[in-house]
Protein backbone atom coordinates (compact mmCIF):
# COMPACT_ATOMS: atom_id res chain seq x y z
CA UNK A 1 0.00 0.00 0.00
CA UNK A 2 3.22 2.21 -0.31
CA UNK A 3 2.25 3.32 -3.49
CA UNK A 4 -1.22 4.17 -2.50
CA UNK A 5 0.07 6.85 0.11
CA UNK A 6 3.01 7.97 -2.38
CA UNK A 7 0.34 8.88 -4.91
CA UNK A 8 -0.76 11.56 -2.93
CA UNK A 9 1.70 13.14 -1.63
CA UNK A 10 0.61 16.34 -3.44
CA UNK A 11 -2.39 16.58 -2.24
CA UNK A 12 -2.28 14.95 1.41
CA UNK A 13 0.80 16.98 2.08
CA UNK A 14 0.67 19.79 0.21
CA UNK A 15 -2.93 20.47 -0.32
CA UNK A 16 -2.91 20.81 -3.82
CA UNK A 17 -6.09 20.21 -5.73
CA UNK A 18 -6.85 21.65 -9.39
CA UNK A 19 -8.74 24.90 -10.83
CA UNK A 20 -10.77 24.59 -13.87
CA UNK A 21 -9.77 26.88 -16.04
CA UNK A 22 -12.97 26.69 -18.00
CA UNK A 23 -15.30 27.58 -15.41
CA UNK A 24 -13.00 28.32 -12.33
CA UNK A 25 -13.87 26.17 -9.99
CA UNK A 26 -11.38 24.63 -7.45
CA UNK A 27 -11.52 21.19 -6.65
CA UNK A 28 -9.98 19.46 -3.68
CA UNK A 29 -9.28 16.39 -3.80
CA UNK A 30 -8.13 16.51 -7.31
CA UNK A 31 -10.23 15.74 -10.25
CA UNK A 32 -9.27 14.38 -13.81
CA UNK A 33 -12.52 16.15 -15.18
CA UNK A 34 -14.24 19.26 -14.37
CA UNK A 35 -17.97 17.90 -13.28
CA UNK A 36 -19.72 21.13 -14.52
CA UNK A 37 -17.59 21.36 -17.98
CA UNK A 38 -16.61 18.23 -18.72
CA UNK A 39 -14.51 18.01 -22.24
CA UNK A 40 -14.94 21.81 -21.89
CA UNK A 41 -12.74 21.65 -19.26
CA UNK A 42 -9.26 22.36 -18.34
CA UNK A 43 -7.70 21.00 -15.19
CA UNK A 44 -4.36 22.66 -13.47
CA UNK A 45 -3.17 21.97 -10.08
CA UNK A 46 -4.12 24.70 -7.66
CA UNK A 47 -2.43 24.93 -4.27
CA UNK A 48 -5.10 26.06 -1.67
CA UNK A 49 -4.34 28.45 1.72
CA UNK A 50 -5.29 25.84 3.87
CA UNK A 51 -7.58 28.25 5.91
CA UNK A 52 -11.04 27.22 6.30
CA UNK A 53 -14.45 27.22 8.67
CA UNK A 54 -15.61 24.04 10.18
CA UNK A 55 -19.18 23.15 8.20
CA UNK A 56 -19.99 20.78 10.49
CA UNK A 57 -18.19 18.01 12.56
CA UNK A 58 -18.80 15.09 15.37
CA UNK A 59 -16.82 14.00 17.63
CA UNK A 60 -15.95 10.05 17.26
CA UNK A 61 -15.83 7.33 20.62
CA UNK A 62 -16.15 4.61 18.67
CA UNK A 63 -12.79 4.66 16.16
CA UNK A 64 -11.53 2.22 13.57
CA UNK A 65 -8.68 -0.37 14.62
CA UNK A 66 -6.03 2.62 13.20
CA UNK A 67 -7.32 5.26 15.16
CA UNK A 68 -8.00 3.42 18.77
CA UNK A 69 -5.36 5.42 20.74
CA UNK A 70 -6.95 8.97 19.42
CA UNK A 71 -10.34 8.21 20.57
CA UNK A 72 -12.29 10.28 21.28
CA UNK A 73 -11.38 13.24 18.30
CA UNK A 74 -12.80 15.29 16.11
CA UNK A 75 -13.57 14.80 12.90
CA UNK A 76 -14.95 17.44 10.73
CA UNK A 77 -15.84 18.48 7.12
CA UNK A 78 -14.20 21.95 6.39
CA UNK A 79 -15.26 24.12 3.91
CA UNK A 80 -11.94 26.20 2.59
CA UNK A 81 -11.73 29.94 1.29
CA UNK A 82 -11.16 28.85 -2.25
CA UNK A 83 -14.76 27.13 -2.11
CA UNK A 84 -13.93 23.28 -1.76
CA UNK A 85 -14.89 21.11 1.29
CA UNK A 86 -12.69 18.11 2.69
CA UNK A 87 -12.53 15.68 5.80
CA UNK A 88 -10.14 16.14 8.77
CA UNK A 89 -9.65 16.00 11.99
CA UNK A 90 -9.78 18.83 14.17
CA UNK A 91 -6.43 18.82 16.78
CA UNK A 92 -8.31 20.81 19.52
CA UNK A 93 -10.30 20.14 22.66
CA UNK A 94 -13.51 18.39 21.57
CA UNK A 95 -15.80 20.72 23.85
CA UNK A 96 -14.53 23.51 22.43
CA UNK A 97 -15.26 22.82 18.62
CA UNK A 98 -18.03 24.25 16.84
CA UNK A 99 -19.77 25.22 13.26
CA UNK A 100 -18.49 28.37 11.82
CA UNK A 101 -15.12 27.84 14.19
CA UNK A 102 -12.24 28.85 11.63
CA UNK A 103 -9.42 26.40 10.93
CA UNK A 104 -5.94 26.51 9.41
CA UNK A 105 -3.88 23.48 7.96
CA UNK A 106 -1.51 21.49 10.11
CA UNK A 107 0.91 18.53 9.02
CA UNK A 108 0.73 16.01 11.12
CA UNK A 109 0.99 11.81 11.51
CA UNK A 110 -2.60 10.44 10.78
CA UNK A 111 -2.84 7.12 11.90
CA UNK A 112 0.51 4.60 13.16
CA UNK A 113 2.31 2.79 11.32
CA UNK A 114 -0.15 -0.36 9.69
CA UNK A 115 0.84 -3.57 8.08
CA UNK A 116 3.44 -2.72 5.97
CA UNK A 117 5.21 -0.34 8.43
CA UNK A 118 4.22 2.77 6.74
CA UNK A 119 3.50 5.41 8.30
CA UNK A 120 1.04 7.61 6.96
CA UNK A 121 1.23 11.64 7.30
CA UNK A 122 -1.29 13.93 5.81
CA UNK A 123 -2.92 16.83 6.95
CA UNK A 124 -5.16 17.82 9.86
CA UNK A 125 -6.45 20.92 11.41
CA UNK A 126 -6.21 23.15 13.81
CA UNK A 127 -8.17 26.07 15.45
CA UNK A 128 -6.72 29.90 14.33
CA UNK A 129 -4.88 31.55 17.29
CA UNK A 130 -6.45 34.90 17.88
CA UNK A 131 -4.10 37.51 18.00
CA UNK B 1 -41.93 -2.00 -21.47
CA UNK B 2 -44.13 -4.98 -19.46
CA UNK B 3 -46.08 -4.57 -16.09
CA UNK B 4 -43.82 -6.35 -13.24
CA UNK B 5 -45.51 -8.67 -10.16
CA UNK B 6 -44.46 -9.59 -7.44
CA UNK B 7 -45.43 -12.75 -6.69
CA UNK B 8 -43.70 -14.04 -3.35
CA UNK B 9 -41.09 -13.26 -0.55
CA UNK B 10 -39.55 -15.02 2.25
CA UNK B 11 -36.81 -14.07 5.00
CA UNK B 12 -34.24 -14.99 7.51
CA UNK B 13 -34.79 -13.32 10.70
CA UNK B 14 -32.40 -10.79 11.16
CA UNK B 15 -29.97 -10.73 13.74
CA UNK B 16 -26.73 -12.49 15.27
CA UNK B 17 -27.17 -16.03 13.19
CA UNK B 18 -24.65 -18.26 15.06
CA UNK B 19 -25.22 -21.44 14.17
CA UNK B 20 -25.85 -20.43 10.28
CA UNK B 21 -23.36 -19.80 7.41
CA UNK B 22 -23.54 -16.97 4.44
CA UNK B 23 -24.54 -19.55 2.09
CA UNK B 24 -27.41 -21.36 4.89
CA UNK B 25 -28.79 -18.07 5.18
CA UNK B 26 -29.40 -17.00 1.47
CA UNK B 27 -30.66 -20.27 0.93
CA UNK B 28 -33.37 -20.02 3.46
CA UNK B 29 -34.12 -17.20 2.26
CA UNK B 30 -34.34 -18.20 -0.94
CA UNK B 31 -36.81 -21.44 -0.73
CA UNK B 32 -39.16 -19.52 1.66
CA UNK B 33 -39.56 -17.43 -1.07
CA UNK B 34 -39.94 -19.86 -4.20
CA UNK B 35 -42.60 -21.66 -1.64
CA UNK B 36 -44.35 -18.51 -1.09
CA UNK B 37 -44.44 -17.91 -4.67
CA UNK B 38 -46.42 -21.85 -5.17
CA UNK B 39 -43.76 -21.86 -8.20
CA UNK B 40 -41.18 -24.86 -8.56
CA UNK B 41 -37.66 -23.88 -8.94
CA UNK B 42 -37.47 -24.96 -12.61
CA UNK B 43 -39.71 -21.74 -13.16
CA UNK B 44 -36.86 -19.86 -12.37
CA UNK B 45 -34.98 -18.11 -15.10
CA UNK B 46 -32.42 -15.83 -13.42
CA UNK B 47 -31.28 -14.67 -10.06
CA UNK B 48 -30.13 -10.89 -9.27
CA UNK B 49 -28.35 -11.21 -5.40
CA UNK B 50 -27.72 -7.91 -3.57
CA UNK B 51 -24.78 -8.44 -1.58
CA UNK B 52 -22.26 -5.79 -0.36
CA UNK B 53 -19.06 -7.49 0.70
CA UNK B 54 -18.57 -11.22 0.62
CA UNK B 55 -15.37 -10.26 0.49
CA UNK B 56 -14.50 -8.72 4.09
CA UNK B 57 -17.20 -9.79 5.79
CA UNK B 58 -16.83 -13.97 5.26
CA UNK B 59 -13.75 -14.06 2.99
CA UNK B 60 -16.15 -15.03 -0.19
CA UNK B 61 -16.00 -13.40 -3.95
CA UNK B 62 -17.72 -14.75 -6.42
CA UNK B 63 -21.24 -15.38 -4.59
CA UNK B 64 -23.40 -15.62 -7.62
CA UNK B 65 -22.14 -19.05 -8.56
CA UNK B 66 -22.02 -19.99 -4.53
CA UNK B 67 -25.66 -19.03 -4.33
CA UNK B 68 -26.83 -20.94 -7.64
CA UNK B 69 -24.80 -23.87 -7.09
CA UNK B 70 -26.22 -24.21 -3.29
CA UNK B 71 -29.92 -23.05 -4.28
CA UNK B 72 -29.31 -26.34 -6.65
CA UNK B 73 -30.68 -24.14 -9.76
CA UNK B 74 -27.36 -24.39 -12.04
CA UNK B 75 -27.14 -23.53 -14.57
CA UNK B 76 -29.21 -20.62 -14.75
CA UNK B 77 -27.62 -17.07 -14.80
CA UNK B 78 -27.05 -15.80 -11.06
CA UNK B 79 -25.62 -12.03 -10.83
CA UNK B 80 -24.15 -10.30 -7.51
CA UNK B 81 -24.80 -7.06 -7.49
CA UNK B 82 -23.18 -4.11 -4.88
CA UNK B 83 -23.46 -0.34 -4.39
CA UNK B 84 -22.97 -0.70 -0.67
CA UNK B 85 -25.77 -0.44 1.83
CA UNK B 86 -28.50 -0.24 -1.54
CA UNK B 87 -27.19 -3.21 -2.83
CA UNK B 88 -30.36 -5.19 -2.08
CA UNK B 89 -32.76 -3.19 -4.06
CA UNK B 90 -30.20 -2.30 -6.50
CA UNK B 91 -30.51 -6.22 -7.33
CA UNK B 92 -34.50 -6.03 -7.48
CA UNK B 93 -33.90 -3.23 -9.79
CA UNK B 94 -31.58 -5.45 -12.44
CA UNK B 95 -34.18 -8.44 -11.60
CA UNK B 96 -37.05 -5.65 -12.29
CA UNK B 97 -35.68 -4.71 -15.91
CA UNK B 98 -34.63 -7.90 -16.98
CA UNK B 99 -38.53 -8.86 -16.88
CA UNK B 100 -39.77 -5.36 -18.07
CA UNK B 101 -37.86 -5.67 -21.10
CA UNK B 102 -39.05 -8.98 -21.98
CA UNK B 103 -35.97 -10.80 -21.19
CA UNK B 104 -37.23 -13.08 -18.44
CA UNK B 105 -40.34 -13.93 -17.21
CA UNK B 106 -39.96 -15.24 -13.99
CA UNK B 107 -36.59 -13.81 -11.42
CA UNK B 108 -35.15 -14.22 -7.94
CA UNK B 109 -33.92 -10.79 -6.63
CA UNK B 110 -32.55 -11.43 -3.41
CA UNK B 111 -30.06 -9.73 -0.77
CA UNK B 112 -27.80 -11.13 1.67
CA UNK B 113 -25.01 -10.00 4.40
CA UNK B 114 -23.25 -12.18 6.97
CA UNK B 115 -21.64 -9.69 9.12
CA UNK B 116 -20.80 -11.10 11.99
CA UNK B 117 -18.30 -13.16 11.06
CA UNK B 118 -15.50 -10.67 11.14
CA UNK B 119 -13.89 -9.16 13.97
CA UNK B 120 -13.25 -5.45 12.39
CA UNK B 121 -16.94 -4.92 10.74
CA UNK B 122 -16.85 -0.90 11.52
CA UNK B 123 -13.67 -0.89 8.72
CA UNK B 124 -15.56 -3.13 6.55
CA UNK B 125 -18.46 -0.54 6.77
CA UNK B 126 -16.33 2.03 6.26
CA UNK B 127 -15.50 1.05 2.47
CA UNK B 128 -18.94 2.36 1.78
CA UNK B 129 -17.54 5.56 2.35
CA UNK B 130 -14.40 7.30 0.41
CA UNK B 131 -11.38 5.06 1.40
CA UNK B 132 -8.96 7.65 0.14
CA UNK B 133 -10.78 10.88 1.91
CA UNK B 134 -12.51 10.17 4.48
CA UNK B 135 -11.73 6.83 5.65
CA UNK B 136 -8.33 7.51 5.62
CA UNK B 137 -8.22 10.81 7.86
CA UNK B 138 -10.13 8.53 10.83
CA UNK B 139 -13.90 8.69 9.73
CA UNK B 140 -16.17 6.04 10.69
CA UNK B 141 -19.46 5.53 8.65
CA UNK B 142 -21.68 6.90 11.79
CA UNK B 143 -19.53 9.87 12.26
CA UNK B 144 -20.52 11.05 8.27
CA UNK B 145 -24.13 10.74 9.47
CA UNK B 146 -23.27 12.36 12.74
CA UNK B 147 -22.10 15.37 10.73
CA UNK B 148 -25.21 15.41 8.64
CA UNK B 149 -27.38 15.47 12.05
CA UNK B 150 -24.96 17.80 13.58
CA UNK B 151 -25.63 20.34 10.17
CA UNK B 152 -29.33 19.35 10.28
CA UNK B 153 -29.33 20.87 14.07
CA UNK B 154 -27.97 23.66 13.29
CA UNK B 155 -29.86 24.63 10.20
CA UNK B 156 -33.27 23.80 11.33
CA UNK B 157 -33.00 23.64 15.21
CA UNK B 158 -33.79 19.83 15.78
CA UNK B 159 -33.52 18.57 18.79
CA UNK B 160 -31.84 15.22 20.45
CA UNK B 161 -35.21 14.99 22.02
CA UNK B 162 -37.02 14.94 18.44
CA UNK B 163 -34.13 13.07 16.52
CA UNK B 164 -34.49 9.84 19.33
CA UNK B 165 -38.06 9.61 19.23
CA UNK B 166 -37.39 8.02 15.61
CA UNK B 167 -35.42 5.14 17.78
CA UNK B 168 -38.17 4.86 20.13
CA UNK B 169 -40.65 4.38 17.42
CA UNK B 170 -38.84 2.09 15.67
CA UNK B 171 -38.17 -0.32 18.42
CA UNK B 172 -41.97 -0.13 19.15
CA UNK B 173 -42.81 -1.22 15.59
CA UNK B 174 -39.39 -3.68 15.92
CA UNK B 175 -41.21 -5.44 18.86
CA UNK B 176 -44.02 -6.81 16.83
CA UNK B 177 -42.28 -8.37 14.02
CA UNK B 178 -41.24 -11.86 14.61
CA UNK B 179 -38.19 -11.86 12.00
CA UNK B 180 -36.99 -8.02 13.67
CA UNK B 181 -33.39 -8.27 15.54
CA UNK B 182 -34.21 -6.07 18.53
CA UNK B 183 -37.64 -7.09 19.84
CA UNK B 184 -37.73 -4.78 23.02
CA UNK B 185 -39.22 -1.22 23.75
CA UNK B 186 -36.88 1.40 24.66
CA UNK B 187 -37.29 4.87 26.10
CA UNK B 188 -36.31 8.48 24.93
CA UNK B 189 -34.14 8.13 28.28
CA UNK B 190 -32.21 5.04 27.63
CA UNK B 191 -31.86 6.64 23.23
CA UNK B 192 -30.17 10.01 24.62
CA UNK B 193 -28.30 8.32 27.41
CA UNK B 194 -27.08 5.31 25.31
CA UNK B 195 -22.79 4.99 24.84
CA UNK B 196 -21.87 7.75 22.50
CA UNK B 197 -20.69 6.41 19.50
CA UNK B 198 -19.90 9.44 17.05
CA UNK B 199 -21.36 12.86 18.92
CA UNK B 200 -24.61 13.46 18.58
CA UNK B 201 -25.29 10.18 17.85
CA UNK B 202 -25.45 7.23 20.55
CA UNK B 203 -25.22 3.66 19.98
CA UNK B 204 -29.56 3.78 19.74
CA UNK B 205 -29.12 6.17 17.15
CA UNK B 206 -27.64 3.57 14.97
CA UNK B 207 -28.58 0.56 13.13
CA UNK B 208 -26.69 -2.54 14.06
CA UNK B 209 -24.47 -5.27 12.55
CA UNK B 210 -26.91 -7.53 11.59
CA UNK B 211 -26.90 -11.33 9.16
CA UNK B 212 -29.90 -12.04 7.02
CA UNK B 213 -31.00 -12.53 4.10
CA UNK B 214 -34.44 -11.92 2.22
CA UNK B 215 -35.72 -13.10 -1.52
CA UNK B 216 -38.49 -11.95 -3.95
CA UNK B 217 -40.10 -14.06 -6.46
CA UNK B 218 -41.08 -11.19 -9.70
CA UNK B 219 -42.72 -11.87 -12.71
CA UNK B 220 -44.12 -11.02 -15.54
CA UNK B 221 -47.84 -9.15 -14.61
CA UNK B 222 -49.59 -11.40 -17.50
CA UNK B 223 -47.87 -14.37 -16.47
CA UNK B 224 -48.41 -13.57 -12.69
CA UNK B 225 -52.12 -14.94 -12.52
CA UNK B 226 -51.15 -18.24 -13.78
CA UNK B 227 -49.28 -18.61 -10.34
CA UNK B 228 -51.14 -16.59 -7.60
CA UNK B 229 -54.76 -15.42 -7.16
CA UNK B 230 -55.55 -11.66 -8.54
CA UNK B 231 -55.81 -10.33 -4.86
CA UNK B 232 -52.38 -11.61 -3.66
CA UNK B 233 -50.59 -9.99 -6.53
CA UNK B 234 -48.81 -6.62 -6.00
CA UNK B 235 -47.31 -4.75 -9.25
CA UNK B 236 -43.74 -2.83 -9.35
CA UNK B 237 -45.34 0.37 -10.15
CA UNK B 238 -41.75 2.00 -10.41
CA UNK B 239 -38.08 1.20 -9.85
CA UNK B 240 -35.59 4.59 -9.73
CA UNK B 241 -31.90 4.76 -8.69
CA UNK B 242 -30.64 7.83 -8.71
CA UNK B 243 -26.37 8.71 -7.91
CA UNK B 244 -24.51 11.79 -5.68
CA UNK B 245 -20.83 11.83 -4.86
CA UNK B 246 -19.49 8.95 -2.90
CA UNK B 247 -17.52 11.65 -0.29
CA UNK B 248 -20.34 13.20 1.75
CA UNK B 249 -17.72 16.34 1.42
CA UNK B 250 -18.75 16.75 -2.31
CA UNK B 251 -22.11 17.94 -1.67
CA UNK B 252 -23.75 21.04 -1.08
CA UNK B 253 -26.16 20.15 1.17
CA UNK B 254 -25.79 17.96 4.01
CA UNK B 255 -29.28 17.71 5.49
CA UNK B 256 -30.85 16.17 2.38
CA UNK B 257 -30.14 13.15 -0.16
CA UNK B 258 -29.76 14.46 -3.44
CA UNK B 259 -30.45 11.18 -5.40
CA UNK B 260 -33.38 10.35 -3.06
CA UNK B 261 -35.16 13.56 -3.91
CA UNK B 262 -34.55 12.60 -7.56
CA UNK B 263 -35.30 9.16 -7.28
CA UNK B 264 -38.73 9.52 -5.47
CA UNK B 265 -39.58 12.09 -7.78
CA UNK B 266 -38.98 10.19 -10.99
CA UNK B 267 -40.82 6.95 -9.03
CA UNK B 268 -44.16 8.80 -8.30
CA UNK B 269 -43.85 10.24 -11.79
CA UNK B 270 -44.00 6.38 -13.34
CA UNK B 271 -45.74 5.42 -10.71
CA UNK B 272 -48.73 8.51 -11.61
CA UNK B 273 -49.00 9.04 -7.92
CA UNK B 274 -48.19 11.33 -5.34
CA UNK B 275 -46.62 11.00 -2.21
CA UNK B 276 -49.60 11.81 0.14
CA UNK B 277 -51.26 8.52 -1.53
CA UNK B 278 -48.85 6.59 -0.29
CA UNK B 279 -50.12 4.24 2.71
CA UNK B 280 -47.22 2.98 3.71
CA UNK B 281 -43.34 3.54 3.69
CA UNK B 282 -39.98 1.29 4.48
CA UNK B 283 -37.06 4.23 4.77
CA UNK B 284 -33.66 3.92 5.29
CA UNK B 285 -33.02 4.68 8.58
CA UNK B 286 -29.37 3.37 8.74
CA UNK B 287 -28.57 6.21 11.49
CA UNK B 288 -32.01 8.25 12.95
CA UNK B 289 -31.18 11.42 11.14
CA UNK B 290 -31.66 9.62 7.95
CA UNK B 291 -35.06 8.81 8.67
CA UNK B 292 -36.11 12.45 9.23
CA UNK B 293 -34.36 12.99 5.97
CA UNK B 294 -36.13 10.73 4.28
CA UNK B 295 -39.32 11.73 4.95
CA UNK B 296 -38.58 15.51 3.74
CA UNK B 297 -37.02 13.78 0.46
CA UNK B 298 -39.66 11.83 -0.30
CA UNK B 299 -41.94 14.47 -0.27
CA UNK B 300 -43.99 13.75 3.05
CA UNK B 301 -43.18 16.86 4.94
CA UNK B 302 -41.27 19.96 4.12
CA UNK B 303 -37.54 20.34 4.78
CA UNK B 304 -37.14 21.12 8.06
CA UNK B 305 -40.87 19.79 9.73
CA UNK B 306 -39.34 15.86 10.45
CA UNK B 307 -38.10 16.49 13.67
CA UNK B 308 -41.58 17.75 14.61
CA UNK B 309 -43.63 15.58 12.65
CA UNK B 310 -41.70 12.28 14.34
CA UNK B 311 -40.71 13.93 17.62
CA UNK B 312 -43.07 15.76 18.76
CA UNK B 313 -46.36 14.76 16.98
CA UNK B 314 -45.44 11.20 16.39
CA UNK B 315 -46.74 11.35 13.27
CA UNK B 316 -45.15 8.53 11.44
CA UNK B 317 -46.56 5.61 14.06
CA UNK B 318 -48.84 2.59 12.30
CA UNK B 319 -51.89 4.19 14.44
CA UNK B 320 -51.44 7.26 13.25
CA UNK B 321 -53.91 7.99 10.42
CA UNK B 322 -53.54 10.91 8.86
CA UNK B 323 -49.81 10.20 7.68
CA UNK B 324 -47.85 7.68 6.08
CA UNK B 325 -46.87 4.57 8.32
CA UNK B 326 -43.26 4.62 8.65
CA UNK B 327 -41.29 1.39 9.12
CA UNK B 328 -44.00 -0.83 10.09
CA UNK B 329 -41.08 -3.76 10.45
CA UNK B 330 -38.92 -1.73 13.09
CA UNK B 331 -36.90 -0.07 9.89
CA UNK B 332 -33.50 -0.96 9.56
CA UNK B 333 -32.96 0.69 13.55
CA UNK B 334 -34.94 -2.22 14.76
CA UNK B 335 -35.55 -4.94 12.77
CA UNK B 336 -32.09 -5.29 11.32
CA UNK B 337 -29.78 -4.22 9.14
CA UNK B 338 -27.67 -7.04 6.96
CA UNK B 339 -26.45 -4.70 4.25
CA UNK B 340 -27.58 -6.75 1.32
CA UNK B 341 -30.43 -7.89 2.13
CA UNK B 342 -32.18 -4.94 3.44
CA UNK B 343 -33.23 -3.49 0.09
CA UNK B 344 -35.27 -6.63 -0.62
CA UNK B 345 -36.21 -6.36 3.25
CA UNK B 346 -37.79 -3.55 2.60
CA UNK B 347 -39.61 -4.21 -0.23
CA UNK B 348 -40.91 -7.52 1.27
CA UNK B 349 -42.29 -5.81 4.24
CA UNK B 350 -44.37 -3.19 1.90
CA UNK B 351 -45.37 -6.60 -0.26
CA UNK B 352 -46.65 -7.88 3.38
CA UNK B 353 -48.47 -5.06 4.08
CA UNK B 354 -50.08 -4.05 0.99
CA UNK B 355 -51.33 -7.84 0.92
CA UNK B 356 -52.57 -7.07 4.09
CA UNK B 357 -50.14 -10.18 4.97
CA UNK B 358 -50.89 -12.51 7.89
CA UNK B 359 -47.21 -11.72 8.62
CA UNK B 360 -47.65 -8.23 9.56
CA UNK B 361 -50.95 -8.96 11.30
CA UNK B 362 -49.90 -7.04 14.78
CA UNK B 363 -48.26 -4.04 12.84
CA UNK B 364 -50.42 -3.63 10.15
CA UNK B 365 -50.63 -0.03 8.37
CA UNK B 366 -53.84 0.93 7.26
CA UNK B 367 -54.19 0.45 3.25
CA UNK B 368 -56.33 3.21 2.27
CA UNK B 369 -55.02 4.14 -1.03
CA UNK B 370 -52.75 0.61 -1.99
CA UNK B 371 -49.70 2.54 -2.73
CA UNK B 372 -46.04 2.05 -0.62
CA UNK B 373 -42.63 3.38 -0.71
CA UNK B 374 -39.67 2.01 -0.55
CA UNK B 375 -35.94 4.47 -0.08
CA UNK B 376 -32.84 2.02 0.19
CA UNK B 377 -29.55 4.65 0.43
CA UNK B 378 -25.67 3.22 -0.54
CA UNK B 379 -23.27 4.77 1.96
CA UNK B 380 -23.85 8.25 2.45
CA UNK B 381 -26.21 8.84 0.00
CA UNK B 382 -23.91 7.65 -2.86
CA UNK B 383 -26.50 5.69 -4.46
CA UNK B 384 -30.35 5.55 -3.82
CA UNK B 385 -32.81 3.24 -4.79
CA UNK B 386 -36.75 3.56 -4.89
CA UNK B 387 -39.27 1.45 -5.42
CA UNK B 388 -43.29 2.30 -5.82
CA UNK B 389 -45.70 -0.84 -5.26
CA UNK B 390 -49.52 -1.06 -5.75
CA UNK B 391 -51.99 -3.61 -5.65
CA UNK B 392 -53.28 -1.89 -8.55
CA UNK B 393 -51.86 -2.99 -11.88
CA UNK B 394 -52.88 0.41 -13.23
Amino acid sequence: MVVRTWRHINERYNLIGTRCKTCGTVYFPSRNVCPKCRRRGELEPYKLSGKGKIYTYSIIYTPPKDFEKMAPYVIAVIELDEGPKLTAQVDCDINEVYIGMPVEVAFRRIKEDGKDGVISYGYKFKPIEEL
Amino acid sequence: MRDVAIIGYGQTKFGELWESSFRDIIVEAGVKAIKDANIEGDDIEAMYVGNMSGGLFVGQEHIASLIADYAGLNPIPCTRVEAACASGSLALRSAYLSVASGCHDVVLAGGVEKMTDVADATSAIATAADQEWEAFFGATFPSLYAMMARRYMYEYNLTLEQLSMWSVIAHDNGSKNPYAQFRFKTTLEQVMNASPVADPLTLMHCSPVSDGAAALIICDADKAEEFAPKDEIIYIRASTQASDTIALHGRKDMTSLNAAKVASEKAYKLAGVSADKMDVAEVHDCFAINGLILLEDLGFCKKGDAGKIVGDDERIRIDYDDFVSVNPSGGLKAAGHALGATGIRQVGEIYWQLKQDKNCKDRQASIKNGYGITANVGGSGGTVCVHVLSDKRK
